[in-house]
């Protein structure tokens, strides 16, 4: 079977891992580097992802797109409240964000998607062939829309999606794996941009999830922004600077105080500095961590709700939990491990890296998938009530928070008046009452043929599947014929949408494999072809006449290959003129040497 | 979300892929491929039990994850289409039949739909010898209602009031658990005893009429308390 790789699509890094036999791994690049700054940003010398794009945050900010995972699957009323923190414009079409970068204008997955290809050509410039197949992970309470938005990232970078598994359940298995852990754990997982809260009960290979919560849009970044605050408001107040209109400054600010979060971690007090444009001089700020735990106490308590519910859902007391595990890189602040401890009565666990660990559960859950590992088994819930809207406005739910995937639910339609030929069907997420206070997942219209009122019965069957994303069928049962349905997604691209991103899919010339190689083998073949021509001009009294021949058919052969675009035949033509001139090659080295070596003494040549 | 056009085979007799006879089993003796389960099969047959209220949730686990071992998709991404719709449905299938039965309630009720026909949610009916009570919870609960609008402290007579009302309808509620308890058992012995000459008929059905009742009054309680809970909130 196909190779399958894990990929952890995070809020401000990601990275990916594989199966290094029976232990997952990941995959670094050329420097060493693991983790890849989820960061695009468009230079004049073209576009950059990660590392590279990273030194572009001040110098270009209003061309470098960070954080882009808060916006996957969203509209813009979703995310109103945290606009004025983002240097970009940013839009809404068919209910889909467009960032405008430039002059461009890209939606979230078309964003993710160029992350996730420079994942693919590490792993690819690692493995040494083309990867298709991977996992990616998501936040557990990602909604539908958030997971097909992952999912349509993938697919616009030239990826199968496998599966989508949550976060918090990759951590878990990364876990098992190593640990051999049983009985019931808690994973809690704060990241860049969301909180989840998972508790699983783990026995003989099976992760079974038994209740899941969180909050897509609360992590690291607010903790950053709490700071960021701080220092706008006393920049005005002291300085008479003004960070409005200013995104190069704002993001030096947001840069620093991230800095100044994570020095916190480990230090009690750290002083943010940060040069001020127009010759205003340096500012100054001492952070204590007294303070800054001060300024952030409420968002830590805001994930004590959810974890205090996902324990209620899954019908237990925190005395329960065996182990509780601590993911993502906002664990490592003291005042969360606090937290945890505070409320489970026990000490969290973080031996594994917990930020390669989900990355590391992705890989395990691929080799699952794969069919390398046989004994584990993970069973994940559906994190958020799927519904549709009745009369009045109310929802009315067909599958149940926390049911394990796959699950379905099948609803009878029919119709109210004689000759109506469709029924529109309206399919929320949420825990509300109320149709309007929950997430519209899509609008379809069901298609019934027409007949008196009542007489028609057509069953649509709701599946979430094992990615935790809904599919819809339905049928005629009276005909039992599969009926037509035209689904219009609230918040997420429509089929056409994501085929036209693949195929415009920027041509990103040194991460698309096959250009890739096509250039390589090309600089190759023009540079060997220079040097036997070099070689034969001032060596022609060391070549023989039939050798003289074969290197003239194969320079011949090469220069035809040169003309087309596939490098396979040129890597042949190469290894063929190789071939034809390797003693040449040698006679020429040795006859070299001589010259060189003609009027040294032997201790002088090195 | 997505939407889908496969068409799962319909369960049969004969394997859908090498047309061997498959005697019920879910997997084929011949080719090995993974059979659909019938559209129509009930949550017990599923999950190999016989129609009986007490089960021993110790072993239900273990058989429903010995049977997603077998039926779960992480288990097909490398096969054929057909085999994967057969996996994603049977999975739903079972994870839906353990989630049913695991629960006694959920359990009972699904019994009663499949023996006597009833309606998906039991529709709550209040407990006649409790009606006095009821009449007052109602009362004082308004009382509550208004005295709260008008910001007016005294509350603590009718709090009183509601806290005794609410431990007489805990009560209620235990003794309709524990008469439930015993009809499980009585439920039980009936299925065992019966055979096709002498099925209990009339004994089942007074037991499951009874049952029913008890969910009945049962879903009133929990809506009458979960208002008085608010309500002391």
């Amino acid at each position: 079977m196909a190779r399958i790789v894990g990929i952890d699509l995070g809020t401000t890094n990601s990275l990916i891992a594989y199966m290094n036999g029976k232990a997952p791994a990941v995959i670094a690049d050329a420097e060493g580097h693991i983790l890849v700054p989820s960061i695009v940003a468009y230079t004049p010398d073209g576009l950059v992802v990660g590392d590279t794009a990273k030194e572009q945050l001040v110098r270009n900010p209003e061309r470098t797109v960070y954080s882009v995972k808060r916006f996957m699957g969203q509209g813009l009323a979703d995310v109103t409240q945290e606009l004025h923190y983002f240097p970009y414009k940013l839009t809404e079409q068919h209910g889909v964000i467009r960032l405008h970068v430039g002059d461009k204008a890209l939606t979230p997955p078309e964003i993710s998607a160029m992350i996730l290809k420079q994942l693919k050509y590490r792993a690819e410039v690692f493995f040494g062939e083309e990867i298709r197949k991977v996992v990616i992970t998501v936040p557990a309470y990602f909604n539908d829309s958030q997971r097909q938005a992952t999912k349509d990232a993938g697919k616009i970078a030239g990826l199968e999606v496998v599966r989508i598994v949550n976060e918090p359940t990759a951590a878990s298995l990364a876990y098992g794996l190593q640990k051999r852990k049983q009985g019931l754990i808690a994973v809690y997982d704060l990241g860049g941009g969301t909180f989840d809260i998972s508790i699983l009960k783990l026995k003989g290979g099976i992760f079974e999830v038994l209740a899941t919560n969180g909050n897509t849009h609360l992590g690291g970044d607010d903790f950053d922004r709490r700071l960021m605050d701080v220092i706008t408001s006393e920049l005005k107040s002291k300085r008479g600077v003004s960070v409005e209109g200013q995104p190069a400054l704002q993001q030096e600010i947001r840069i620093r105080t991230e800095q100044a979060k994570c020095a916190l971690s480990t230090d009690t007090s750290t002083v943010v500095r940060l040069p001020l444009p127009d010759g205003n001089g340096e500012y100054r700020r001492t952070f204590s961590r007294a303070e800054v735990e001060a300024l952030v106490q409420d968002l830590v308590e805001k994930t004590l709700g959810p974890t205090r519910q996902a324990l209620a859902d899954a019908g237990l007391t925190p005395t329960d939990i065996d182990e509780v595990i601590l993911v993502g890189g906002s664990t490592r602040m003291p005042l969360i491990q606090q937290n945890v401890q505070a409320l489970f009565g026990k000490h969290p666990h973080c031996e594994i890296n917990p930020d390669e660990v989900v990355a590391l559960g992705a890989a395990v859950q691929a080799g699952i998938l794969a069919g390398g590992i046989q004994d584990m088994l993970l069973l994940d819930v559906t994190p958020l009530t799927l519904g549709i809207e009745t009369m009045g406005g109310v929802m009315s739910s067909l599958i149940r928070r926390n049911t394990t995937i796959p699950t379905s639910a099948k609803e009878m339609f029919t119709t109210f008046v004689d000759g109506q030929t469709s029924v529109d069907i309206h399919i929320l997420q949420g825990e509300r009452e109320l149709a309007k206070d929950n997430r519209s997942l899509a609008r379809f219209q069901l298609k019934i043929p027409a007949l008196p009122a009542a007489v028609p019965r057509i069953e649509v069957m709701f599946m979430i599947d094992a990615n935790g994303i809904l599919n819809v069928t339905a049928r005629d049962v009276r005909t039992g014929e599969a009926q037509s349905l035209e689904v219009k997604p609230s918040h997420g691209l429509s089929d056409q949408d994501v085929e036209r991103m693949i195929k415009d899919s920027f041509i990103f010339a040194q991460q698309d494999i096959k250009e890739r190689q096509l250039i390589e083998a090309r600089n190759e073949a023009e540079s060997i072809l220079r040097a036997t021509e070099k070689a034969l001009t001032r060596a022609d009294r060391l070549v023989r006449p039939d050798e003289l021949t074969t290197i003239r058919t194969a320079v011949a052969d090469l220069q035809h290959a040169l003309a087309g675009d596939d490098h396979r035949p040129i890597r042949r033509a190469i290894e063929a003129l190789n071939q034809a001139t390797h003693g040449l090659a040698e006679r020429l080295l040795d006859s070299t040497l001589r010259e060189a070596l003609k009027d040294k003494k032997l201790s002088q040549i090195p | 979300m997505e939407t889908v056009r496969k068409e799962l085979p319909l369960a049969r007799s004969m394997c859908w892929h090498c047309q061997s006879d498959i005697g019920g089993e879910y997997f084929c003796g011949q080719c090995v491929k993974v059979q659909p389960l019938s559209k129509d099969i009930d949550y017990f047959t599923c999950l190999g039990l016989p129609r009986k209220l007490n089960i021993d949730t110790g072993s239900l686990e273990t058989k429903f994850y010995e049977m997603s071992r077998a039926f779960h998709p992480d288990f097909y991404e490398g096969k054929s289409e057909m085999e994967r719709t057969v996996s994603l449905a049977n999975s739903a299938i079972l994870n839906q039949a353990y989630r049913t039965l695991k629960d006694p309630i959920q359990r009972v009720e699904y019994l009663l739909r499949l023996e006597a026909g009833s309606a998906k949610d039991i529709p709550g009916k209040a407990p006649t010898d409790l009606f006095e009570t009821l009449l007052e919870i109602q009362e004082h609960l308004e009382a509550l209602h208004a005295v709260k609008a008008r910001n007016n402290p005294a509350t603590e007579g009718i709090v009183a009031q509601l806290k005794t009302e609410k431990s007489t309808l805990d009560a209620k509620r235990a003794a309709l658990e524990s008469r439930l308890a015993e009809l499980f058992h009585i439920w039980d012995r009936l299925v065992e005893k019966s055979s096709h000459d002498q099925p209990f008929k009339a004994e089942k059905e007074q037991a499951l009429k009874e049952m029913r009742d008890i969910l009945s009054q049962r879903t009133y309680l929990n809506t009458m308390l979960a208002n008085i809970a608010e309500a002391l909130v």
